[in-house]
């Protein structure tokens, strides 16, 4: 088997004396979509985090596409890395967050073109074109002059996707990406990242759909406490969870 | 009952129809009517004795207020103010990002300079500056302790009375806008520096693409808040010969003691510059001001989008990375 393309080895973080990932172990192979879930505080948005080095770990490993996140390895000791490396690191990672964070002051097609122009040097009408395509794909392409406070959440969520897209990420990372959408909002953004996955990018969803996690994810993993207390297939976790806070959980957001 | 048979309403169709604008009588505000007139009452008071009192000796004003003299005072105004705030706009943000860096060489470094500059008068440090010939006679080039030196020259050549004046207003304002910038930065929404980072941007690529231009909204009023206080202030320069409208006008008065006529002439003209300076202000707030407003209209025809695009797009050409089809 190829290298795994998020490895998180007892994964250790807390903020000041507050201990917020125990240990997390999780593995995701290329490919795959895996589901976090969990109630709230139980640390997924930390470990998620995490993987794009926006948290500093503690202790454990946590490499990305066979990569040390944040850390150069030789001869059994840990470099921290540049904040150059840091940032070339990310620029192979999507992330898209629950508050959106579009650039206000740029139009749709500037907040997805400034990242490739700017840090992946494309040229100016490469980036239009693929800043085109993906929002065509997102079903955008007629918004593209426009300031992201004329769009709905919803829309503007699908220009997010659309951002991190541009950057060709080998992961996409998505941080409750509806919880701040109206609901009737919230279906055209899970159509988008469904639609992601089929095309075969290794996504880490955290997420309280439930009905996404059963028909999308390959994995499921729910955190609580800071570790993680179930990891299968959806049909495992949903209908015979190992763990009691599991069923505990679900019976709650169900 | 069916509401159709009910004969007091007018049928549903009708009833939705837009009713005409309410006419009424609005409330009448007299107290605003009196309160107005008083006021024109006194205003009229005060000019007309203005305009009678022969001490105002309206006829220097005239005199005064386009001769070649003054034009000139005015317009080293407007290099001492435009420079000053260039200076101290530049200084400023480069200040703040020193402060809010990780690098605490840095940060001390801004600390120290925003402490010292905003704790002295700024009169004084034009005076320092205007007498810095009398602290050191020459400047060097050079490594210092090593006695290695590329040039030396006379302060006072090298810095006039222009440039003293430039290097106290200047360097006092950065400190200033330099705290006026940081609140501006913090402002801005730490997920949007998380959102350009994890685009892979580096810091001071997310300082410059993405929060610095948002804080310029915030930064704006009062930046052009300290431009007109700037204005007035480089009269202060009147102290090392500056040559600026009131140093210039000070001159006339010093041999003609016609005092309170060129000094109606300088806050005529520094009116007129704060006027002018509000206006440009206006149209700075707009511009850093786009993409806030959802009353803005939707955007004017695309004209980036290059020719033959939309075609290739209709080709059924998948938006997803070639490696990920």
């Amino acid at each position: 088997m190829s290298e795994p393309m998020v490895l998180a080895e007892n994964v250790w973080k807390s903020f000041g004396s507050n201990v917020v990932l125990k240990g997390v172990d999780m593995r995701v192979e290329k490919g795959q979509v895996v589901v976090l879930l969990g109630p709230s505080g139980g640390g997924k948005s930390t470990i998620l985090r995490c993987i794009n080095h926006l948290e500093k770990i503690q202790g454990g490993r946590l490499s990305v596409d066979g990569t040390l996140v944040g850390y150069h390895e030789r001869n059994g000791k840990l470099y921290e890395m540049t904040t150059r490396k840091v940032a070339k690191q990310r620029s192979a990672i999507g992330m898209v967050f629950q508050a959106f964070n579009l650039f206000p002051h740029m139009t749709t097609l500037e907040n997805v073109t400034v990242a490739p122009i700017r840090v992946k040097k494309q040229s100016h009408q490469e980036a239009l074109e693929i800043g085109t395509k993906m929002l065509t794909r997102v079903g955008l392409a007629d918004r593209a002059d426009y300031y992201p406070s004329q769009l709905s959440g919803g829309q503007q969520q699908r220009v997010a996707i659309a951002r991190a897209l541009c950057m060709q990420p080998k992961l996409m990372l998505f941080d409750e990406p509806t919880s701040a959408l109206d609901p009737e909002l919230v279906g055209e953004v899970l159509d988008v990242m469904k639609e992601l996955a089929e095309t075969g990018m290794t996504m880490v969803v955290v997420t309280h759909e439930i009905g996404f996690a059963r028909e999308v994810a390959d994995l499921v993993a729910v955190l609580d406490g800071g570790v993680v207390i179930e990891f299968g297939p959806p049909s495992q976790v949903f209908d015979n969870p190992h763990d009691p806070r599991t069923a505990e959980f679900l019976s709650a957001v169900l | 009952m069916a509401t159709t048979a009910d004969p007091g309403k007018p049928p549903v169709a009708q009833r939705a129809q837009r009713p005409p604008d309410i006419k009424s009588v609005p409330v009448r505000h007299y107290g605003t009517w009196v309160f107005a007139a008083i006021v024109i009452y006194l205003a009229v008071a005060v000019l007309v004795s203005l305009a009678k009192n022969p001490n105002m000796e309206w006829n220097v004003v005239g005199e005064y207020l386009f001769k070649p003299l003054t034009l000139r005072g005015v317009v080293v105004t407007i290099e001492l103010t435009i420079i000053a705030m260039l200076i101290g706009g530049i200084g400023g943000v480069v200040l703040a990002v020193m402060r809010l860096s990780k690098n605490p060489v840095l940060g001390v470094i801004a600390s120290f300079y925003i402490w010292f500059f905003r704790g002295t008068p700024v009169l004084v440090q034009i005076l320092i500056w205007g007498f810095l010939g009398a602290l050191y006679p020459t400047i060097f080039m050079g490594l210092p302790f090593m006695g290695i030196i590329f040039g030396s020259w006379e302060t006072s050549a090298v810095i006039g009375a222009f440039a003293a004046a430039i290097l106290g207003l200047g360097l006092n304002e950065a400190a200033y806008d330099a705290e006026l910038v940081r609140a501006g930065i913090i402002s801005v929404s730490p997920g949007q520096s998380e959102a350009a980072l994890s685009l892979g941007m580096p810091w001071g690529m997310t300082m410059l693409r993405v929060v610095l231009p948002q804080a310029m909204r915030i930064i704006i009023p009062p930046f052009g808040n300290n431009t007109i206080s700037m204005l007035k202030t480089t009269s202060l320069v009147s102290v090392i010969g500056g040559n600026e409208l009131l140093t210039r006008l000070q001159t006339v008065w010093g041999q003609t003691f016609q005092i309170i006529p060129l000094l109606v002439v300088a806050c005529i003209w520094y009116l007129a510059l704060t006027t002018v300076f509000s206006i440009g202000q206006y149209y700075l707030e707009k511009h850093y001001g786009k993409g806030h407003s959802r009353k803005s209209e939707a955007p004017k025809k695309q004209k980036k989008q290059p020719a033959g695009l939309a075609t290739k797009l209709e080709n059924g050409a998948s938006a997803i990375p070639e490696e990920h089809r």
